[in-house]
């Protein structure tokens, strides 16, 4: 079955700006879908690469985000820690388009098992 | 057909085997793009241009002043008839192209007009994207893209009423003026919490809604529109999500555009949100091009002009056998709003490796924000004073290195390319007279600061202090600054601690000046008080919410955006994400009911551990954020409510049992205790607040260590404050002692109110109290006879707002956002 390049994740409503939002994956890893206050949405796996708190939860300002454990400061773009924290979260391409938010599936979706199987 | 172009020149009578160029659309793309083909070479196609208007094609850009009455329709008119028949063009207006047959190179029109192409030019444009909603169809709804539109508002504002705009970006905010203008009392819906969100940032849009407020129109930022509203077939109104109805007699729809590929995609031709074409615009098909808001180049589509021009110059170098090629388009963006000066270009969200400097005058309601990536401009924001825009622009365009003018970049271009000295912000005010006002807020001249500083001066904030200069509004910081390098050299002191790196006011200041200037939102305290980043840090927002809270009850609306995430979920985030869960026992007491309700909620939801805290409550483990509404239904169920044991609040009353049972007691210290708890609980403090009540001196309940402590004693009640038992321990200051439960009771009220009004966020009592000398708390409380008296009544006036379960408010629905997943991604392999 062909499927579409991007998953759309629904209306760019449900996550209020300075927000985020959480998109369990089964057999991935959770991802978080940020909306920033001048309304760039970014997504990250939700893990800080320090000791994997939720950055979901953590307080969303410029077009960065402080993790809730211990206020490691992480970059919605790269998913890089900033400052003289050294560390890196993968980040999922995010498309807007018509008031709906878009991720990459590729980036989403692990590959099947069974493939990953064949390809080991 | 391959006609030769130089054989068709020397040939005119063989100008019937021109190559034919059939343009769909007679909007500002098709006809530029034509224009363009015209002037490299004239004689080359034979031109058929199809249009969906009955008209001439004119600058769409301009019906906004049109709307607003400043120009007529003659005025923006681009391309008269007289140009089309010199140029030999032929216009089909008001017969719409209905598809393209590729197989057979034509087109055909809705009329069954068919029409053959060598080459194909889409310029379809773009539409206005009208959202989803019940009523959207009926009459009086009209979207804001054509002169039709224009002359169903001027129709509708003829008798006066009240027009609502759906969409406060550019278009909607143009719509709306225009129909203010025109005697109408307009009210724009806004979705998005800031008004034009896609080119200003936070504060921009801020001061953007607070002037149009000021001109009377009705911004509603954050508003969903549910339904159109209808009466005798005409809509009426505009229903909200939240149940407001607002009463129109116009709606206009101005959310959005977007690309117009039907024709395309029906053709079979490569789209994703615009048809998809290469750097010379050519389409999936070599034979059909693309130009305008209907194309995405590059993953990128326009909605303004200026990239317009630049495709079309690059689909004429091609069309004409001198292929340059389009590499993409900076955009920059003028609000047509008269009187209102709003600006911004290329990239203003910024990033990792980018620098923001940030100008603030709010005497002015100057906002000028400009973003730097390896010493050169990326994006400009500007509001109220845009004299600079182009220059900036112009600098971005260029990508020209600015590290030599980067010091007086944002002071604009005649300060920063000034003649010598005016380069250097310093040398700028040593050249000013020691009788130039440097702080008008308080009438300070340069003489008067720097005599100030002479005297002895040496910081900021002792300037501040004793000649008031930048003590009010702060806008001449950096000139007070200047002068503070001027005097000193290297011997300026570096001032009291800043809340944050974005301000240079301490918490005191920043505390003071909320009340002063009567500074009642976050946005506006950033804005008024020259914050140097757009939208702060995680340090300076909750601090904010906290002072304004604390300052205006039960008018500031709580954000919870920033808010730490415990005082968001109202539960306390643990290293593994899962949540602990602490109801409220009043005083420490408990019953049979609550226990089996906490018994069997740790039974529910299989909480992996439960424990009993050091405040006598009872902490559940390893609750999942989405199941929190319903383990706090249940609690709910069983009378208990939230235990902020997750909050910058009033914590715990921790209680021995007093006179009622122990043998030595003297007073009924659980009975106290509890009612100290019923007055306190649910207030939000600068830091975690814990109080406790002993019965006798041998103080079982441990309150010499706490933020508030009663001992009870035969005679009364001795008063205690500022002990700690955490990271440093620290025992606390007597108070004073008071004879009877009410006087406790006040005492505790005002203390609380005191260290609320006057400590900075994040400051337990114990460092506050340290800092502060617990004479000026007694001073504060006892000085003045009345004292005690108003700051209690000032926290129990507080309170009213403060004691309402926000368990319960989310146990009924309340943010349910806020805990649920946006779904769920189960890979079809999984049911494979």
């Amino acid at each position: 079955m062909m499927q579409a390049k991007w998953l759309d994740i629904g209306p760019v409503t449900q996550i209020e700006p300075g927000m985020a939002a959480t998109l369990p994956v089964i057999g991935g890893e959770e991802i978080a879908v940020f909306h920033t206050m001048r309304g760039e949405f970014y997504a990250l796996v939700n893990k800080c690469p320090h000791k994997q708190g939720p950055l979901s939860q953590g307080i969303v300002h410029g077009d960065s985000v402080t993790c809730p454990l211990h206020n490691w400061k992480i970059s919605l773009r790269s998913g890089q820690a900033l400052g003289d924290d050294v560390g890196c979260v993968p980040t999922i391409p995010v498309k807007v388009d018509a008031g709906r938010i878009y991720l990459l599936r590729e980036a989403v979706v692990p590959p099947p098992p069974a493939q990953q199987a064949r390809a080991a | 057909m391959n006609a030769p172009t130089n054989f068709d020149k020397a040939n005119p009578i063989l100008g019937t085997l021109r190559e034919k160029l059939v343009v769909i659309g007679n909007g500002m793309a098709g006809c530029r793009a034509v224009e363009e083909i015209l002037a490299r070479d004239p004689d080359r196609y034979s031109i058929t241009i199809f249009g969906a208007e009955p008209r001439v094609n004119y600058n769409r850009i301009m019906l906004s002043p049109v709307l607003a009455g400043e120009k007529s329709f003659d005025e923006i008119v681009l391309n008269t008839a007289e140009w089309y028949a010199d140029n030999g063009i032929e216009l089909v207006a008001g017969d719409p192209v209905d598809h393209i047959d590729r197989e057979r190179s034509v087109v055909v029109a809705r009329s069954g007009r068919v029409e053959p192409y060598d080459k194909l030019l889409i310029a379809t444009g773009s539409e206005p994207f009208v959202i989803p909603v019940p009523g959207r169809d009926l009459p009086g709804v009209v979207t804001f893209r054509d002169l039709d539109d224009v002359e169903k508002m001027l129709a509708a504002a003829d008798g006066g009423g009240n027009a609502v705009v759906i969409g406060g970006g550019l278009l909607g905010l143009e719509a709306a003026h225009g129909l203010s203008l025109r005697g109408m009392s307009a009210t724009v819906v806004h979705l998005m919490p800031t008004l034009m969100e896609r080119q200003l940032d936070e504060a921009a849009g801020w001061l953007l809604k607070t002037e149009l407020e000021r001109r009377g129109q009705t911004i509603l930022t954050g508003a969903d529109t549910e339904e159109i509203l209808e009466r005798d077939g005409h809509v009426c109104g505009v229903r909200l999500r939240d149940g407001r109805e607002i009463p129109a007699d116009i709606v206009v729809m101005a959310v959005g555009i977007r690309p117009s590929t039907r024709l395309a995609k029906t053709a079979g031709l490569e789209c994703e949100r615009g048809i998809l074409v290469d750097d010379h615009m050519v389409t999936s098909d070599p034979a059909i091009l693309a130009v305008g808001e209907c194309v995405e180049h590059r993953g990128q589509c326009y909605g303004l002009v200026a990239p317009l021009w630049e495709m079309c110059r690059a689909l004429a170098d091609h069309l004409t056998g001198q292929p340059s090629g389009y590499t993409g388009s900076v955009t920059s963006t003028k609000l047509k709003v008269s009187g209102i000066d709003v600006f911004s270009a290329g990239d203003f969200i910024g990033g990792d490796d980018h620098e923001d400097i940030v100008m603030r005058d709010a005497a002015r309601g100057v906002y000028k924000r400009v973003i730097l990536k390896d010493n050169r401009i990326v994006g400009a924001v500007l509001y109220g004073d845009t004299a600079d825009g182009s220059w900036y622009f112009d600098l971005l365009k260029k990508q020209e290195d600015v590290s030599g003018i980067r010091d007086g970049l944002i002071f604009g271009q005649a300060f920063a390319m000034g003649e010598g000295a005016f380069a250097d912000p310093n040398a700028a005010v040593a050249a000013l007279s020691d009788d130039a006002e440097i702080c008008g807020c308080n009438g300070v001249s340069k003489g008067k600061v720097v005599a100030t500083i002479e005297a002895g001066a040496h910081s900021l904030d002792a300037v501040r202090s004793q000649c008031k200069a930048s003590a009010s509004c702060g806008s001449c910081t950096h000139l007070v600054e200047s002068l503070l390098a001027l005097t000193l050299g290297d011997g300026v002191e570096v001032g009291a601690k800043t809340l944050c790196k974005c301000t240079s006011f301490t918490h005191d200041d920043v505390r003071r000046l909320i009340l002063d200037k009567e500074l009642k939102a976050i946005p506006q305290v950033m804005q008024e008080l020259h914050w140097t980043t757009p939208d702060g840090c995680a340090s300076c927002r909750p601090a904010l919410n906290y002072y304004l809270l604390c300052a205006w009850p039960g008018e500031y609306e709580d954000d919870q955006k920033s808010r730490f995430v415990n005082e968001r979920l109202h539960a306390n985030i643990q290293k593994d994400g899962t949540y602990s869960v602490v109801p409220r026992m009043w005083g420490g007491i408990t019953n049979p009911a609550e226990l089996r309700a906490i018994a069997d909620v740790v039974e529910k939801y299989n909480a992996p551990m439960v424990k009993v805290t050091g405040g006598q409550r009872i902490d559940i483990f390893g609750i999942r954020k989405e199941d929190l509404p319903a383990v706090w239904a249940d609690l709910n169920a069983a009378g208990m409510v939230s235990g902020h044991a997750y909050g910058k609040a009033l914590r715990t009353v921790k209680t021995c049992v007093g006179s009622e049972w122990c043998r030595f007691g003297t007073q009924d210290s659980t009975g106290l205790g509890v009612k100290i708890e019923r007055m306190t609980w649910g207030s939000w403090m600068p830091h975690k607040f814990k109080i406790a009540v002993s019965g006798c001196p041998r103080n079982c309940a441990e309150a010499t260590i706490k933020d508030f402590g009663v001992v009870c004693v035969d005679s009364g009640y001795e008063l205690h404050v500022g002990g700690n038992g955490g990271m440093k321990v620290r025992a606390t200051d007597p108070l004073c002692k008071v004879a009877t439960e009410e006087e406790a009771l006040e005492h505790c009220a005002a203390f609380i109110q005191l260290y609320r009004e006057d400590a900075h966020y994040l400051e337990r009592t114990a460092p506050w109290i340290e800092r502060k000398g617990i004479e000026w708390v007694r001073a504060q409380l006892f000085d003045d006879p009345q004292a005690v008296k108003r700051l209690a009544a000032r926290f129990r006036y507080s309170q009213k707002f403060m004691q309402d379960d926000p368990w319960a408010r989310r146990a009924a629905g309340e943010r349910r956002d806020l805990h649920s997943h946006l779904a769920t991604v189960r890979p079809a392999t999984e049911y494979a």
